[in-house]
């Protein structure tokens, strides 16, 4: 079971952090501190497993991809998944770069929802993923746009 | 700033990522971005979070708004900063009817809460109701809530809902619900267990998607019993076929492999349900073969699949040529540039040598590879494989790598570990004792301190007890190999303690037996040890008893030998110890010293550190002195459980607080002094064994009342009385005027017993006497006696007594040459009355003056003690009976017996009486005096420490190796 995804900036940043198994927020920054120690201890040219945590990581441009797991997954398999969920990231934004990221980690969320659900990979086909995510995106426009009222508003209406 | 640069592009692109973001975020990010320092950061977002407050709060603030808001709270909450104040709005939001809202608001709680938390009651109903929603998406959004937030007692709650979602139209919702009864099935598997067959069902849905996810559980289910899903195997066997066939849509594909992820999921449970069940295996050869005829091994993925399949294989029923396809695939692992694969195929390798360890023969090189890469990771899991491809005749080398990376590791956990590997294969494989020990030597230089102590035992005792089958030249030729590579080592700085244990001991024992190193130069490099570990007792002791064994050897022989000076400052040295233990070390080596031969080689038998030493616990060499004590009118020992009033030292602490808080509930009289009452009265009141039965009316028998009543059997009616009657007294006495008769010096122990609290041992009791006395006495005037009150005090003298007990015993260790102590120690066998004799008695006459006698000096204060033992002496009288070797146990009348039973262990362990209490003290006192004359050398006694110390075995650290001593003299 996957146990953790982190998005964390090379300046040690969280972009974002999705635990599976419940973490007090209190203890996050130092599970993001502990990984990103892990991180910058390795130089490149070394393998993307960290053993013992079973952690697989990717680094592209200004951020590390982190999964965590446990000994049920497939160490090439979690680097893969990395990959299919930067690809997704790729067509959502066209181009993704890191305020991307920054200002839509909301939707990165709605992304990994699709993805991981209870720790568990549901979907692993991107096409999938990016089908369902921009079927989301257009029905929470829709709906936004018919329940634009503020209430205050409303309020007078129904004077 | 990375992200400044990409800034402008950033609001060129304006909200193209589909849900951007208002102006305020991103001045929020970009200042967060600008700070330069942790503080800043924390100040700009501690401001931003008062914002937040206000504005959630804000009933006017429009309801998109507050989709932002709340993001921008979890982002707060991300970056580390307490965001607890709006998780009920996320709670809120969850309730609105606009989706995006909706959605926000679950994520916030999943992202918040856990299912512990107070406001996920709130939360449980809303995720109900959406889950009955015709928006589909609402109804994926609470399932994905659900997963995180429904706990065990909500499970019924949501648990229809979940199980109709399973059909539903849209295939995104079947896929969640099936994760959600995961999710449950993991939380409580007795809940949800009677819908297990559902995911059976969902394994044959149309969408692949389902289907994969359904993998998932179905997984966890096999791995927990893997037999009721044996029928499943051709099935599955079938779905992987196809997706290796390409079946599946192509969307499924990933870099052109077809469901890869699928594949690997098919490929775990495979080689669950295949493990040792050849009739399923056999099902699953076929598709592994094509499995491995297509794999790709150019990308990551078909790596990835074909490494599974090799996990596959060595889980399953062996077949030749799957292991043969697995070997070569491994091969081109190992083969390979990257270190992922490496990684893999070292992984993969260890599993096939499970299988046929011939197969890591051909790799031998390629593994050698990864143990010098630079690469942590893989060199780690290098080692693991090599840990497992141990044999006799690749010992040495592993091992030998083994030792080399330990030497270099950091990390503490590690190199633990692989140092305990060391050892364990060491133990296991070890091709010669000669290489065992130079292993070991190696091991303990580079990681000592983290190997179990135990094994430095075992090193030891290998050492000196040979290797059984080999014959006695073999032996010592070990040690005298040993010796001479301790004696090399031994100079090197920073050593561990647990290695500098093990070459002191092997000095000693055997640093002069092959002759080849004179006793000088051995004491010479043992002194230079104890010298470079100053802080370290345990080298010290290791090393001054070596020292001790090459003197006690030397003179064994005949020889005369000189001490050296720096042998001759370390004595000294350590004779002014702050250890008692090695305090005494050194003291017994001057006593050695000056021994003649015969009695040293009794004491220190040359290489007898394996003789088997038989602990006599009966003691029984003591029972002619027993006897004869007996005989000459002490009163038998009564076992400490047949002894009443003691309280075991385990319930010690609860005790001392109800003493502190008896404070003012005295309630047993006090004996009255009498003028000094020698040996004989004593002795003459032990002629007359009935005087327990008279006393009640007599002062100085309360005490002795008190006793039988909390001694008493409960039975016993008689005795029974007697306290009573004694509480009474206690209770007139209370309110009346005080009779001063009753008081006096013993007022004057009890005081210090109670208010003093544990502090018997107080040597320096004395000093606090007068104004204890006076407290004392005051308290001696009574109180009223209760049952709780009683036991209080039984359980407050109790303590007490258990306290002098060991008092006592640490006394007996150093007794020996102070008759008085000795007689303290061996309290079991001595009656007390030789005691008193010991003590010159001088009664301090006006007990009521006593508050303000001034008590100054330590033997002044001891003298009335004695007196009142001597008063104790008429009123135990009672036992003399006790001359009678017959146990009190058995005759429950005879109090005083037990009384006097007491007395004597114990420094009065159990009982209530004041007078005894002064024994106590008076006892400490001699222990005190007894710790000091065990300064002076006494010869007797360090031989006997140090035959002790030898039985106990190599360790002279051992708690208490002195426990025989006396009775050993």
């Amino acid at each position: 079971m996957i146990q953790a995804v982190m998005v964390i900036s090379t300046q040690a940043k969280p972009r974002l952090l999705k635990f599976y198994n419940f973490q007090a927020p209190e203890k996050h920054q130092d599970l993001v501190r502990s990984v990103f120690q892990l991180l910058s201890a390795s130089p490149d040219s070394v393998s993307n497993f960290v053993k013992g945590t079973k952690m697989v990581y990717k680094h592209l441009a200004t951020l590390y991809f982190v999964f965590v797991f446990d000994s049920s997954e497939n160490e090439l398999a979690m680097l893969d998944l990395i990959q299919v969920f930067v690809e997704i990231l790729d067509r959502c934004f066209r181009n993704v770069c890191e305020l991307d990221i920054v200002f839509n980690f909301n939707k990165l969320h709605t992304i990994l929802d699709e993805m991981i659900l209870g720790g568990q990979v549901i979907e692993t086909s991107s096409e999938q993923v990016v089908k369902s995510v921009e079927e989301i995106e257009r029905l929470e426009k829709q709906s936004s746009t018919t329940s634009f009222i503020p209430k205050s508003i409303t309020e007078r209406f129904t004077r | 700033m990375e992200q400044l640069r990409t800034i402008g592009r950033e609001l060129a692109m304006g909200s193209q990522g589909g849900w951007g973001q208002s102006k305020e975020f991103l001045d929020l990010v970009k200042s967060i971005g600008e700070a330069r320092s942790k503080a800043e950061e924390d100040r700009i977002i501690a401001r931003e979070l008062e914002h937040l407050k206000r504005r959630l709060a804000d009933p006017d603030v429009p309801r998109r708004k507050m989709k932002e808001l709340l993001l921008r709270l979890v982002y707060a909450e991300m970056l580390g900063h307490d965001a607890s104040f709006g998780h009920i709005h996320a709670v809120k939001m969850t309730h609105d009817e606009s989706l995006p809202l909706k959605r926000t608001g679950y994520l916030a709680v999943a992202l918040f809460l856990d299912e512990r938390h107070d406001l996920v009651i709130l939360v449980v109903n809303t995720i109900q109701k959406d889950l009955r929603s015709d928006n589909y998406l609402v109804v994926c959004a609470a399932l994905t809530a659900a997963c995180r937030l429904i706990g065990e007692e909500a499970i019924p709650a949501v648990l229809p809902q979940v199980v109709e979602l399973l059909a539903h139209p849209k295939e995104a919702v079947r896929k969640k619900a099936v994760m959600a009864l995961h999710r449950f099935y993991q939380r409580s598997s007795s809940s949800v267990s009677h819908l297990v067959s559902n995911f059976r069902k969902r394994l044959c849905d149309n969408d692949p998607g389902v289907m994969g996810a359904t993998l998932c559980p179905l997984y966890d289910l096999i791995l927990e019993e893997p037999n009721s899903y044996k029928d499943l195997v051709v099935s599955f066997v079938n779905i992987l076929k196809q997706v290796v066939e390409r079946r599946l849509p192509t969307s499924y594909d990933y870099h052109q492999i077809p469901a890869p992820f699928i594949q690997i999921k098919l490929l775990k449970i495979l080689a669950v349900l295949g493990s040792g069940d050849k009739q399923a295996s056999g099902h699953m050869y076929t598709v592994l073969g094509d499995i491995f005829r297509k794999g790709d091994t150019a990308s990551n993925i078909g790596n990835a699949i074909l490494y599974e399949c090799i996990c596959c294989i060595s889980s399953i029923f062996p077949n030749p040529k799957m292991l043969e396809a697995a070997a070569e695939t491994t091969s081109k692992f190992l083969k390979s540039d990257s270190h992922n694969l490496k990684y893999m195929g070292i992984d993969a390798l260890g599993r096939l040598i499970k299988i046929n360890p011939d197969i890591a023969e051909e790799h031998q090189l390629a593994v050698i590879d990864c143990l010098e890469d630079p690469d942590d990771t893989l060199k780690r899991k290098t080692f693991e494989l090599l840990y497992k491809m141990t044999k006799s005749t690749n010992v040495e080398v592993i091992v030998d790598r083994m030792i080399e990376y330990m030497i270099n590791i950091t990390d503490h956990h590690y190199k633990t570990e692989i140092a305990s590997r060391c050892v364990e294969l060491a133990e296991q494989f070890a091709p010669s004792n000669q290489w065992f020990i130079q292993t070991m030597n190696k091991v303990f230089e580079h990681a000592g301190d983290l190997v179990n102590i135990r094994v430095a035992h075992n090193l030891m005792r290998l050492i000196a007890e040979g290797f059984g089958e080999e014959d006695e030249g073999a032996d010592s030729q070990l040690r005298s190999s040993a010796v001479d590579s301790y004696l090399r080592i031994v100079g090197e700085p920073k050593l561990p303690s647990s290695f500098l244990q093990i070459i002191c001991w092997v000095l000693g024992e055997y640093g002069t037996a092959d002759g080849k190193y004179s006793a000088s130069y051995i004491i010479g490099k043992l002194c230079d040890v104890a010298e470079a570990h100053l802080t370290d007792d345990t080298v010290k002791a290791y090393a001054i008893s070596a020292i001790f064994k090459i003197f006690a050897f030397e003179i064994a022989l005949g020889r005369k030998i000189d001490l050296l000076p720096e042998c001759q400052t370390l004595v000294d040295e350590l004779s002014a110890s702050h250890s008692t233990d090695l305090q005494q070390r050194a003291y017994e080596l001057q006593a050695l010293l000056g021994l003649d031969k015969n009695a040293v080689e009794s004491v220190m038998p040359a290489d007898a550190s394996c003789e088997d030493i038989e602990v006599d616990r009966n003691l029984s060499f003591l029972n002619s002195y027993v006897q004869q004590a007996l005989e000459n009118g002490a009163s038998p020992y009564i076992p400490e459980s047949e002894r009443s009033g003691v309280i075991s030292v385990g319930s010690y602490r609860s005790q001392e607080q109800q003493e502190t808080s008896s404070h003012t509930l005295r309630f047993e009289a006090y004996e009255m002094p009498k003028p000094s009452l020698p040996l004989a009265t004593s002795q003459t009141s032990m002629s007359t064994p009935t005087t327990d039965l008279v006393p009640v009316t007599e002062p100085g028998y309360y005490k002795e009342d008190h006793q039988t009543s909390k001694s008493q059997p409960p039975g016993d009616a008689v005795s029974g009385e007697f306290g009573v009657k004694l509480r009474l007294d206690g209770v007139q006495k209370k309110w009346g005027r005080p009779t001063y008769s009753s008081s006096t010096p013993s007022s004057l122990a009890s005081s210090q017993q109670t208010t003093n609290g544990a502090s018997h041992s107080d040597g320096g009791g004395s000093s606090s006497q007068p104004r204890e006395s006076s407290y004392g006495s005051k308290r001696q005037q009574g109180t009223e006696v209760s049952a709780e009150k009683q036991r209080l005090a039984a359980s407050l003298f109790g303590s007490a007594a258990a306290k002098a007990d060991r008092k006592a015993q640490a006394s007996r260790k150093t007794a020996k040459d102070s008759p008085s102590t000795e007689k303290v120690a061996t309290t079991n066998v001595t009656a007390q009355p030789v005691k008193e004799q010991v003590i010159p008695a001088a009664p301090p006459p006006d007990l009521l003056d006593l508050g303000d006698e001034p008590v100054s000096s330590n033997p002044p204060s001891a003298d009335p003690f004695s007196q009142l033992e001597g008063l104790l002496g008429p009123a135990s009288a009672a036992p003399v009976l006790s001359g009678t070797p017959a146990t009190s146990t058995s005759k429950a009348p005879d109090l005083m017996s037990i009384f006097s039973g007491d007395v004597p262990t114990g420094v009065a362990s159990g009982s209530t009486d004041p007078t005894l209490g002064d024994v106590n003290s008076t006892s400490s006192h001699k222990g005190a005096t007894a710790v000091a004359s065990k300064k002076g050398p006494s010869l007797q006694d360090a031989l006997q420490k140090d035959a002790t110390a030898r039985q106990v075995g190599v360790t002279p650290t051992g708690n208490n190796p002195n426990l025989f001593k006396d009775l050993l003299g």
